[in-house]
């Protein structure tokens, strides 16, 4: 347990909490303090010491309230070519004013709906941070997708966040998607200044079964933003369920992704890429639990280092005994520019069945210099050249985003660092 | 065209080339054979800037410029082409894209404006007939799961797209078969011309059967030590390299 930390930020924090969910934040709070903050030998975080970051962080121990956002901001931050539906956020609190909806998607915000069963699915009990947004969330917002309806326009879930310095802001969704049903979301985070907060997120997805859904995340927030950002989501059979996780900025980001394969033929995707500069510290932790028979899993994370930032992957499969005829697919590669960036890349699996398919690699490289002098020997200048080889690289992923419009940005936001930066 | 002056080129302080001196003028073709391990390669690679070698010594004069000044990139865009001994795979770019960025930044250096989508599909189906090459396969990433004659095919194509003034074929023949060896001596040939030069680098005299030199010199240990002309390479076809090893080594111990 971080003494120092502990009990100053959170008992500022736990101060004043709303008064909706009661019971629920009083568990929050019980779990938090049975738990602490990760020590700093803790296996979970042993690459990335969030305690001790949050402890000089953390100068403010209050939750950032909502700032105003106008619809220019709005309209400036929905990427070109971007047709959807928009939900628009302050610091995580829902701003209905600003967003748009599409029949089919019912949103609300979560204090009007206190029967929503959060914190069955991201538990409380298992994850200190889980717990401490449970606790302390501002209010959240509950998305509901209609039985039988395929949701053909993305929904865009725009995140604005701007705080006091060293204040938390802690996003709470939860998405439930009836049977037959389909979405794809985009869950862009963007800060609207330069000044350090720390965003504790929990997202929870609750999958009917026959259900096809994406949650694309894009990150890039400023480079003193500490992130903790969980995504919890059960998947039924005959589902399948696709992760895409791009982050750019942050000083020090933690994604904690977790896929509950609960239903035969059900299929989870897990997609990565991390392209990193500067000091940022990336920590992508994924668990995808297989409990049932004739399930996949794929992950593809890919990560592109420069400078002294560092790169942590952890990917852990479980396959249950009950769940023979698993395919499991994991990879990791990453490419470091700079002779002080690092990476500490691990696979685990813990495997019980005896009939699978289970896979996994991971790689370290550099840049491949032979490549790059045969495009520079046809008249390409290294910097294009460089550029050109690392989107390849990178490419594998991105042409798993199937939609266009944010395949699009990201593409542009990559080769823009890959010119300028790199 | 091309004036070499006493070449000295090492690589991790081995010295490779040991006083090159070649003059190559515009409209000549000129073969470089030798035994293995000569340098044959090394002088390729020296010329198109190659960074693991360091240039010890001596002068390299491109139409006046000193190449050994210029970067990779800009040797390219002077006019300096490579093919490959050994082309490489680049997973996830397209040899069109590749070839389309390529060719633009090249005509960017030489005041030309950039070529649209159209144009250069254009000039791509016209190069592509050159070198009996498919479209499909340029399609697909660089080179990658290649048989060993499509990529020599691609390297050529790539020549006849960038239109270099010196060419610098790599052992270009190494490892194809007789109608591919044709098919890419075919488009060499065709694209020469009075006002551009070839070097042809090769252990067997073979590709000069349809890459006809003007000159042949016979590189050892890191230096000409004979020149001549085609009659040269039928000699060390029919002769081998020995007797030329004996002749300089016995020198050199005199």
């Amino acid at each position: 347990m971080s003494t120092l930390t502990q009990p100053t930020f959170v008992s500022g924090l736990f101060e004043v909490l709303p008064n909706n969910f009661p019971s629920l934040r009083q568990m929050g709070k019980e779990n938090f303090y049975a738990q602490g903050l990760p020590e700093l030998k803790a296996e979970e975080y042993k690459f990335t010491p969030i305690a001790k970051k949050l402890e000089t962080s953390l100068t403010n121990f209050s939750s950032a309230n909502p700032v105003i956002i106008s619809e220019e901001q709005v309209k400036s931050a929905v990427f070109a070519g971007f047709d959807g539906v928009v939900l628009v956020f302050s610091n995580g609190q829902y701003l209905p004013e600003l967003s748009t909806s599409v029949e089919g998607i019912s949103v609300r915000l979560l204090s009007e709906n206190e029967a929503t069963p959060l914190g069955s699915i991201a538990k409380a009990e298992k994850d200190p941070f889980v717990a401490l947004n449970q606790a302390t969330f501002t209010d959240g917002i509950f998305i509901s997708i209609e039985k039988k309806k395929e949701i053909t326009l993305p929904i865009l879930l725009l995140q604005f966040h701007q705080a006091n310095e060293g204040q938390v802001i802690s996003p709470r969704i939860w998405i439930e998607a009836g049977d037959f049903s389909k979405a794809s979301f985009i869950d862009y985070s963007i800060s609207l200044d330069d000044t350090p907060y720390f965003v504790n997120k929990v997202i929870e997805i609750k999958g009917g079964i026959h259900t096809d859904l994406t949650y694309h995340s894009l990150q890039e927030e400023n480079n003193q933003v500490v992130q903790v950002n969980a995504l919890v989501t059960d998947i039924q059979q005959d589902s399948q369920f696709t992760s895409t996780q791009i982050t750019l900025s942050g000083e020090m980001v933690r994604n904690n992704l977790t896929l509950n394969l609960l239903g035969s033929n059900s299929t989870g995707n897990m997609f990565g890429i991390y392209l990193l500069n500067g000091k940022t510290h990336v920590d992508n932790h994924t668990n995808v639990d297989h409990t049932f028979p004739h399930a996949e899993s794929n992950e593809l994370y890919k990560g592109i280092l420069a400078d002294q930032s560092r790169g942590v992957f952890n990917g852990k499969i479980f396959v249950r005994q009950a769940a023979q005829k698993t395919n499991a697919f994991q990879q990791n590669n990453n490419i470091l520019l700079s002779e002080d960036a690092i990476i500490n890349t691990k696979p685990q699996l813990e495997i019980w069945a005896d009939d699978v398919k289970c896979s996994h690699g991971c790689t370290v490289g550099q840049l491949d210099e032979e490549a790059l002098f045969y495009l520079q020997a046809r008249g390409i200048d290294k910097i294009t050249a460089r550029g050109l080889l690392l989107y390849a690289f990178a490419g594998e992923v991105l042409e798993k985003i199937e939609e266009e419009s944010l395949r699009n940005l990201i593409t542009t936001k990559i080769q823009e660092r890959l010119g300028s930066k790199f | 065209m091309l004036s070499i002056k006493n070449l000295h080129a090492s690589i991790e302080g081995t010295p490779i080339l040991r006083g090159i001196n070649l003059e190559v003028k515009a409209g000549e073709v000129h073969a470089i054979m030798g035994p293995n391990g000569s340098g044959k390669s090394t002088l390729a690679s020296v010329l198109a800037g190659r960074e693991e070698y360091e240039v010890t010594e001596g002068e390299v004069l491109f139409q006046g410029k000193e190449l050994l000044e210029l970067s990779p990139e800009d040797r390219a865009r002077e006019g300096v082409f490579l093919a490959f001994q050994y082309p490489i795979e680049i997973p996830g770019v397209s040899t069109t894209n590749f070839l389309r960025t390529a060719l633009n930044q090249v005509r960017e250096y030489r005041g030309l404006e950039p070529l649209d989508a159209v144009k250069f599909l254009s000039l791509m189906k016209e190069k592509m007939a050159l070198v009996e090459i498919d479209q499909k396969l340029l399609s697909r990433s660089l080179n990658e799961g290649f048989s060993g004659g499509e990529k020599k095919r691609n390297e050529i194509f790539q020549m006849a797209m960038l239109e270099p003034v010196l060419s610098i074929l790599d052992e270009t023949d190494s490892g194809l078969d007789i109608d591919a060896l044709r098919i890419v001596s075919n488009g060499v040939n065709k694209l020469k011309s009075e006002k551009t030069a070839t070097i042809v680098v090769t252990h067997y005299q073979r590709l000069l059967d349809y890459i006809v030199p003007d000159f042949v010199h016979v590189l050892y240990k890191g230096r000409i030590v004979k020149s001549g002309t085609k009659e040269l390479a039928l000699e060390l076809e029919e002769k081998g390299y020995d007797w030329i090893k004996e002749e300089v080594d016995s020198t050199a111990t005199v």
